[in-house]
């Protein structure tokens, strides 16, 4: 493949949509095929071909609002539709050229005001299965200029210049973990690609590997240039079975135009990549745990030094980056390091990809600049809490990160932003709390899942969570006393400086940023025996606890 | 040098013939044991002994270690399912906006814990953590269908749906 070639193909597409003078994207994304969008799209295909109007029908990838699917996005004229049933297809066919279909129409301007998609440029505007469609959106045009065009320390020093910082959570710079990798001594050397979202809440991975996985692809074999792997891996959750069909098809897609295998683009270059499935451990996130379970063992993580980047997968320099890291970085060396670099804040370049959910009015994903106040995210692109109920708090970060009370929505989002205010930028988990959510019940739910995903290796995140979650019952049953708050104080001081990895490193953080900002909640429960949410069934203490708590 | 003797088929069945295309795909090795599992799963509904100890005969793992990987992760599953599977998503999106009482309702109904088969082995109830559908939380997934914006209601109509008449 050269460029000549590629853009033969690009043309190719161009030529054949010419043809038509609409195109409707039908959203196959998982959310919208489970409400059927597959008929739907079936249903519209047959109208086209009896109303004989110049359309194209194209299952696209994920269009962000699954709460409103099935969805479609009419080309060129950006009217979406929402909550189509089969038999809206007659009357959205014979809307075109006309006025749009009021009855199904969605007005979102504010919800795509102050969007800027990067990563997601191309999710529910292309067919994901069709590889075609991913080149003539300037597709595998940046793997084609780094390979022809620049030597790989040519291309870390893009990344590096780029300011793409780690997308799974840590964020660490991606452009030094490149380095590293391809300064480390040994071979060979492998490229992974972490898709085990498992942050419950989250699912900007998913609809990326859905909606445009060609990106994904075309990430790791630049990378894999840049650090000189051989072979690469892709760890995709279980619970995702469409990512998985739909990522082995564009694998296959990619080895047939020779993107993938030997001699990639006809250079020297070797490469391809395998998928490997996870199996229900959210452990499996953390590096270290990933690679011991693409090994075939207990997803359990170990001590760093020595990182992966150094000793990793079967002990070998192994560069691990997220789904979404993987996904920006085509853009960045098709338009340049400084593009990128002019997005965002000060320390935190270009966008990042949201799941919103939760209380929300407009729920799905949104991909926003870096430095956007949390405020405009929750109010103006997510139209605020419906139902009349009052904003309480904002989770971020999953159950590593914290809950953020109304006084920080003007904080600019950004890694150390977030990391200052007690909660982290996580995965990109963003889940809305109304007045009717209970903070310590939250912050208890979110301990009970550290609880639950402990890996077991070592004792601080094994007993010290089991022990935190006996404190916030006790606290949510209304049966503690001080004491034990201070107990779990303790403990979280405890879990979070002694752990061996992330999980347990960071279990506590829903506690401490919930005692941080909703103090007078826990006390409520403590003093009053009363839930102010009421959620929580301390009301109705018996009145044998009752009596104990006397004769004590 | 001693050759490996790969263990025959326990059985005559054809599915095992997957199970083996599967470890012969990834050239018998070791690092393929979650993979064959899943294979295994996919194929019988869960895991027993002898399916464990014939894939680890065949990959040259300890079985200890692979009933060590079974057993550690939540996606395998060593009980036979019920006809019927109810999963519930306990993800932070569906905690939030209720899923509790939906699993409790089911619960309830059905007089088995989280995790269990009815006696009768018609339904499973089961939760998982995120199936990546927050928008449409809570969720459920009805024998594998996903379902969005469930209530507790409409999750028990379907299980009465599914009760064997007589």
């Amino acid at each position: 493949m050269n460029s000549e070639e590629l853009q033969q193909i690009a043309e190719a597409v161009r030529l054949e949509h010419e043809k038509y003078d609409y195109e409707i994207n039908v959203c196959m994304g998982a959310g919208c095929l489970a409400q059927h969008s597959d008929k739907f799209k079936d249903a519209l295909a047959k109208e086209v071909e009896s109303s004989g109007k110049r359309c194209h029908v194209r299952s696209a990838g994920c269009l962000g609002l699954c709460a409103a699917g099935p969805l479609a996005l009419v080309d060129p004229i950006e009217v979406r539709y929402g909550h189509l049933r089969e038999s809206d297809a007659k009357e959205v066919i014979a809307s075109l050229g006309g006025k749009p279909v009021e009855r199904l129409e969605m007005h979102l301007e504010n919800y795509f005001q102050g969007q800027q998609h990067v990563v997601l440029e191309n999710c529910g505007r292309i067919d994901p299965e069709k590889i075609e469609e991913y080149i003539s959106r300037g597709g595998y045009e940046a793997l084609l200029k780094a390979l022809t065009e620049m030597d790989p320390q040519g291309v870390i020093d893009q990344i590096a210049k780029s300011g793409l910082r780690g997308r799974g959570g840590g964020g660490y710079p991606t452009g030094l973990k490149w380095g590293t990798v391809a300064k480390a001594v040994g071979s060979p050397k492998y490229v992974i690609c972490n898709g085990d979202e498992g942050d419950p809440g989250a699912f900007m991975d998913r609809s990326v590997l859905e909606g445009d996985p060609q990106r994904v692809i075309e990430g790791m074999v630049i990378a894999a240039y840049a650090v000189g792997a051989t072979k690469g891996y892709i760890y995709v959750r279980a619970e995702y079975p469409l990512a998985v069909s739909r990522f082995s098809a564009s694998l296959r897609e990619a080895r047939r135009h020779g993107f993938l295998g030997a001699n990639i683009c006809g250079t020297p270059l070797l490469f391809d990549i395998e998928i490997r499935l996870g199996a229900g451990a959210f452990v499996c996130g953390e590096e270290t745990a990933l690679i011991a379970s693409i090994e075939g063992k207990r997803g359990t993580p170990r001590t760093r030094p020595p990182y992966p980047a150094v000793s990793g997968l079967w002990n070998c320099p192994t560069l691990i980056n997220n789904v979404e890291t993987f996904a920006n970085v085509a853009p960045i060396l098709r338009n340049g390091a400084e593009w990128f670099a002019g997005m965002g804040t000060a320390h935190s370049k270009g966008t990042k990809v949201f799941a919103l959910t939760g209380k929300i009015t407009n729920t799905g994903l949104v991909e926003i600049p870096m430095g956007m106040p949390l405020r405009e995210i929750i109010f103006s692109i997510g139209g605020g809490v419906p139902d009349g109920h009052k904003f309480k708090a904002v989770q971020t970060g999953g159950p590593s990160g914290g809950c953020l009370p109304e006084e920080h929505l003007d904080l600019n989002i950004s890694y150390d932003a977030l990391i200052g205010a007690g909660s982290m930028m996580g995965s990109g988990g963003m889940i809305v709390m109304d007045d009717t959510s209970c903070m310590v019940n939250v912050a208890r739910f979110f301990v009970e899942f550290c609880m639950t995903e402990s890996c077991g290796k070592c004792i601080p995140c094994r007993a010290g969570t089991a022990q935190m979650f006996g404190l916030l019952s006790k606290i949510c049953n209304g049966e503690a006393s001080h004491q034990d708050l201070d107990l779990l104080i303790d403990l979280c001081d405890v879990v979070k400086n002694t752990s061996l990895c992330g999980l347990g490193q960071t279990a506590p953080n829903p506690v401490l940023s919930t005692l941080r900002y909703f103090r007078d909640e826990y006390l409520e429960h403590i003093d009053h025996h009363r839930c102010p949410a009421g959620v929580c069934a301390c009301n109705a203490r018996t009145p044998k606890a009752e009596l104990a708590e006397v004769t004590v | 040098m001693a050759v490996y003797q790969i263990p025959p088929l326990p059985s005559e069945d054809k599915r095992w013939r997957i199970v083996n295309g599967t470890m012969r795909r990834h050239g018998y090795s070791r690092n393929a044991l979650i993979e064959t599992l899943h294979t295994v799963q996919s194929s019988f509904g869960f895991l027993d002994r002898d399916s464990i100890q014939f894939v680890a005969q065949s990959l040259r793992v300890p079985l200890s270690q692979a009933y060590g990987v079974v057993t550690f992760y939540h996606f395998f599953s060593m009980k036979p399912p019920g006809r019927h599977t109810c999963t519930i998503c306990t993800g932070t999106a569906c905690y939030i906006k209720g899923a509790e009482k939906v699993v409790a309702a089911a619960e309830k109904h059905l007089h088995i814990k989280t995790g269990e088969t009815t006696p009768d082995g018609n339904i499973s109830l089961m939760t998982v953590r995120c199936v990546g559908a927050c928008s449409c939380a809570p969720v459920a997934l009805m024998d594998g269908d996903q379902v969005g914006q469930i209530q507790a209601a409409q999750v028990i109509k379907q299980l009465q749906g599914w009760a064997p008449h007589e």
